[in-house]
Formats: C-alpha cells, sequence, structure tokens
C-alpha cells in the first residue's frame, strides 16, 4: 500500500495506464541490487530511487577519487576520500526517503555473490572489469535472477538482459565465451571515457530494470544492444543460446566457489605497481596534502631520515595491513623502492588497497635529489 | 561478391576504420579467417559476427546485401 504521500511524489506514474497503483506498488515491493556504484551505478541508482524502488542494495568497496567526478554524477568535490557506498546511502536517502538502502563496502567474490544474491530479484552489472561480469553472470545463472548488464567504452556502450529465470535464456558466455586478454582490454582510467555515456547506458539500464518489475513493455533479453554515442548510431541485436558455452558455466554453489574468475581473465598478473617521483613527492609535501608515509625498511636501517613515517618492516607488512589508510594516498619507501614495491604487490592483491604509491628509488634516489637542490641553493 | 562489414569498440581500432569491404567471402568462418589474416592483432581479441541484427554462428552462409557487423566486449563501467 502507497501512503498518501507517496502517491503524491508516484503521481506522474500513476497517471500512466501501464503504471498505476498497481506497478507503482510492485516497484515497491521490488529488491534490486547494483553491483558497483561508477559511472553505470549512479545514474542506474539515482533514477531507481527517484522511481520508487522500494529496496536497493549496492556494493562497491571503493573509496571516491577525482577522477571520478567527471562521470560518477551522485559525488561532489567534498566527499574525495570518503567510501562509495556510505555517501551514495546518503545522498539517495536524502532524494526519496522512502525507499530503503542497504549497502555493502566490500568486493563481490565467489565467497559473497550467491548469498547476497539471494536477497535480491533483480541484480544491475555496472562493473568495470571482465573477471566481475563472468563471476556475476555465472551467480546469476545459478541462483536464477534476472541480471540487467551494461558496459562502456570510451564513445560506445553496451546494455543486455538475461532473464535467468528462464530455462535456457542464453547467459553473457553465449556471447562471449572468452575475455580478452587483460593487455588488449585496458580500462577507463587508461583509456578515457565520456562523461555522459555511462550516463545514457546506466539510464537504460535503469529503465529495462522498471519495466521488468512493473511487466510492460519489450525486455532486451536475449539481445544486444549497441549505442555509439560519436555516430549516434544504435542497433539491436538478437542471440540465442549456444550449446557449448553452456557446458562450461557453473552450475552448483560447489562449482561456482571453486571458480577463479581472476585467472580466467587473466588479470592475476596485473597488479601493475604505481610509482610516485621524488619531485612529485616533494610537491606533495609543500603542498600539504593528506598521505600517508610508510618505511619499510629494517628497523634501525640507515640513513635514519627525520620524517613523520610509519615504520613497518616488510616482514611485517601482512600482520599490520590494518594500519595502513585506505582513504588517502600511501606512499611506501624502502632504500631503493624494491622491498616496497613488493609491500606494494602484497598489500594491492591481498588486501584490495589500492592507494599506494612506490617512491622511486627510494631513500637513496631521495637523498640524491635533494642534495642537489641545497647545492643550488 | 563484396560484403560491407560494421565495426563496433576496440575492432575499429585495430582495424582503423568504422567500416570495411571484403570480396569473396561466403560464410562466417570464411569471413574470420579472412579478418585475421589481414589483421593479425584479431586473433587474440574475442568478437560475435552478427547477420542481419542475429549473431550468427560458426558456418552461417553470408548472401551479398547483407549486413555484416563485429561486435566485441565492454568491460567498463
Amino acid at each position: 500500500m502507497l501512503s498518501n504521500q507517496e502517491i503524491s511524489r508516484y503521481s506522474r506514474h500513476l497517471l500512466l495506464s501501464e503504471i498505476g497503483m498497481k506497478g507503482q506498488e510492485k516497484l515497491k515491493n521490488a529488491r534490486v541490487l547494483v553491483i558497483g556504484a561508477g559511472g553505470l551505478g549512479c545514474p542506474a541508482l539515482l533514477y531507481l530511487t527517484a522511481a520508487g524502488v522500494g529496496t536497493i542494495g549496492i556494493i562497491d568497496f571503493d573509496i571516491i577519487d577525482e577522477t571520478n567526478l567527471q562521470r560518477q554524477v551522485l559525488f561532489d568535490s567534498a566527499d574525495i576520500g570518503n567510501p562509495k557506498v556510505e555517501t551514495v546511502k546518503a545522498k539517495l536517502l536524502k532524494q526519496n526517503p522512502f525507499v530503503k538502502i542497504e549497502v555493502f563496502n566490500t568486493s563481490l567474490s565467489t565467497a559473497n555473490a550467491l548469498e547476497l544474491f539471494s536477497r535480491y530479484d533483480i541484480i544491475i552489472d555496472g562493473t568495470d572489469n571482465f573477471a566481475t561480469r563472468y563471476l556475476v553472470n555465472d551467480a546469476c545463472f545459478i541462483s536464477k535472477k534476472i541480471l540487467v548488464s551494461g558496459s562502456i567504452f570510451k564513445f560506445e556502450g553496451q546494455v543486455m538482459v538475461f532473464d535467468f529465470r528462464k530455462e535456457n535464456t542464453p547467459t553473457y558466455r553465449c556471447l562471449f565465451p572468452s575475455p580478452p586478454s587483460p593487455e588488449l582490454s585496458p580500462s577507463c582510467s587508461e583509456i578515457g571515457v565520456l562523461a555522459v555515456l555511462p550516463g545514457i547506458i546506466g539510464t537504460l539500464m535503469a529503465s529495462e530494470t522498471i519495466k521488468i518489475i512493473v511487466g510492460i513493455g519489450e525486455i532486451l533479453s536475449g539481445k544486444l544492444l549497441m549505442l555509439n554515442a560519436l555516430s549516434m548510431n544504435i542497433q539491436i541485436l538478437e542471440f540465442d543460446r549456444n550449446p557449448e558455452t553452456a557446458m562450461v558455466i557453473p552450475k552448483t554453489e560447489s562449482e561456482f566457489k571453486e571458480m577463479d574468475y581472476d585467472y580466467f581473465c587473466g588479470s592475476k598478473q596485473d597488479n601493475s605497481i604505481k610509482e610516485i617521483t621524488v619531485d612529485d613527492f616533494e610537491l606533495l609535501i609543500s603542498s600539504h596534502s593528506d598521505f600517508q608515509l610508510i618505511d619499510v625498511r629494517e628497523k634501525d636501517e640507515r640513513p635514519i631520515l627525520e620524517l613523520n613515517d610509519l615504520k613497518i618492516p616488510l616482514n611485517e607488512i601482512e600482520s599490520r595491513a590494518n594500519e595502513i589508510a585506505r582513504n588517502k594516498k600511501v606512499i611506501i619507501f624502502c632504500k631503493s623502492g624494491a622491498r616496497s614495491s613488493r609491500a606494494i604487490a602484497v598489500l594491492q592483491s591481498n588486501y584490495m588497497l589500492k592507494n599506494l604509491y612506490n617512491l622511486k628509488g627510494g631513500v637513496m634516489e631521495w637523498i640524491k635529489q635533494t642534495s642537489k637542490t641545497q647545492k643550488h641553493e | 561478391m563484396s560484403i560491407q562489414i560494421k565495426m563496433f569498440g576496440q575492432l575499429a581500432e585495430i582495424v582503423g576504420s568504422n567500416e570495411l569491404q571484403l570480396q569473396r567471402v561466403s560464410d562466417i568462418s570464411l569471413l574470420r579467417k579472412e579478418l585475421i589474416s589481414r589483421f593479425p592483432k584479431l586473433e587474440n581479441y574475442p568478437f560475435v559476427i552478427a547477420v542481419n541484427k542475429k549473431i550468427a554462428n560458426k558456418n552461417q552462409k553470408i548472401n551479398m546485401g547483407d549486413s555484416v557487423a563485429l561486435l566485441p566486449p565492454f568491460a567498463g563501467g
């Protein structure tokens, strides 16, 4: 039942014979999970919330970065450094206090996906990598959920719907049996993306979701929508179930939990380490930016520096990983940069830290550069 | 016989154009072979081929006047 306030809020929906009171109540009773609060997740969430989808879950482990603001329209400058899901929750509840927002500040994995999906009717995939896309497809297939999937590349986007409630529905694997190797599938951070493109695609995903919940119109099930924002060309292509790929998809919970999607997508080796040069490091200090500095050399290792750093020798890095900040830049150094890069590799792959920078050349390079500057002065 | 092929996403970048014309390709497997011999980078890139707005199966025939499209998966979000 809708309250009087809700009847007023959703009046433009209630006027549509295709939606009306019955459709709006279906929206209120619906449970939708959005994976990834990024370029696609933000616009989808804005419209699902405005439209009155009763329960919306959001899973994302990331923090808001300045480079997100060009397209991730739920965030503003003051949010930089904050966890995405917390910010999203606060903004959506302000937008529509009649919806319930459930947030999960963690990454999706084979360990948590099936349990999480079981609490929702529709899963919206707005992730930014192939490993999660295959994982989401397989988990939705096993748990017989409806998957609304969108993806983007520069000026182009794709939208697909998979209704796994129906037997013999084609899966993402029927269309794309295997992912491209990591070097052939660069991310938005490497190749760029048009600001408004995820807005278009994410809004189409929200539109499909609303149609599915209310039960109206034609759904992109078994269809791939391709949109090119440069040529403004839109094509809808049909595809069938592929008996060969139906063989390789995991079919049970235990088969799913044994899958290694990072390995399948070849992204395990793709753990590139970000570097910061001594010059940029000096700039960071002089700009009074907030960052954490970590020395991974042995205790009492010389030269002793008068810096406000945290000392975690390399062999203690895993046991003390909880001391490392997640919401600001972390600069890690050693004598030459080798041990610090090993520390970063471990922290990135085992603790999902993405905010780590290796001081290039380490202490040696830093001393060399600073003594040079001093001579000039 | 010449057919017109539309390229999407990174495939257009590999080929260097949004559109391509090929002679004498009568079915999908021949088209795939011909494309890979011209653009060897395509060999390692997964893509599907659509004929007349439907994803084609491996040995499907291609006729004069068919609209053909090459589609890659996108990962970005």
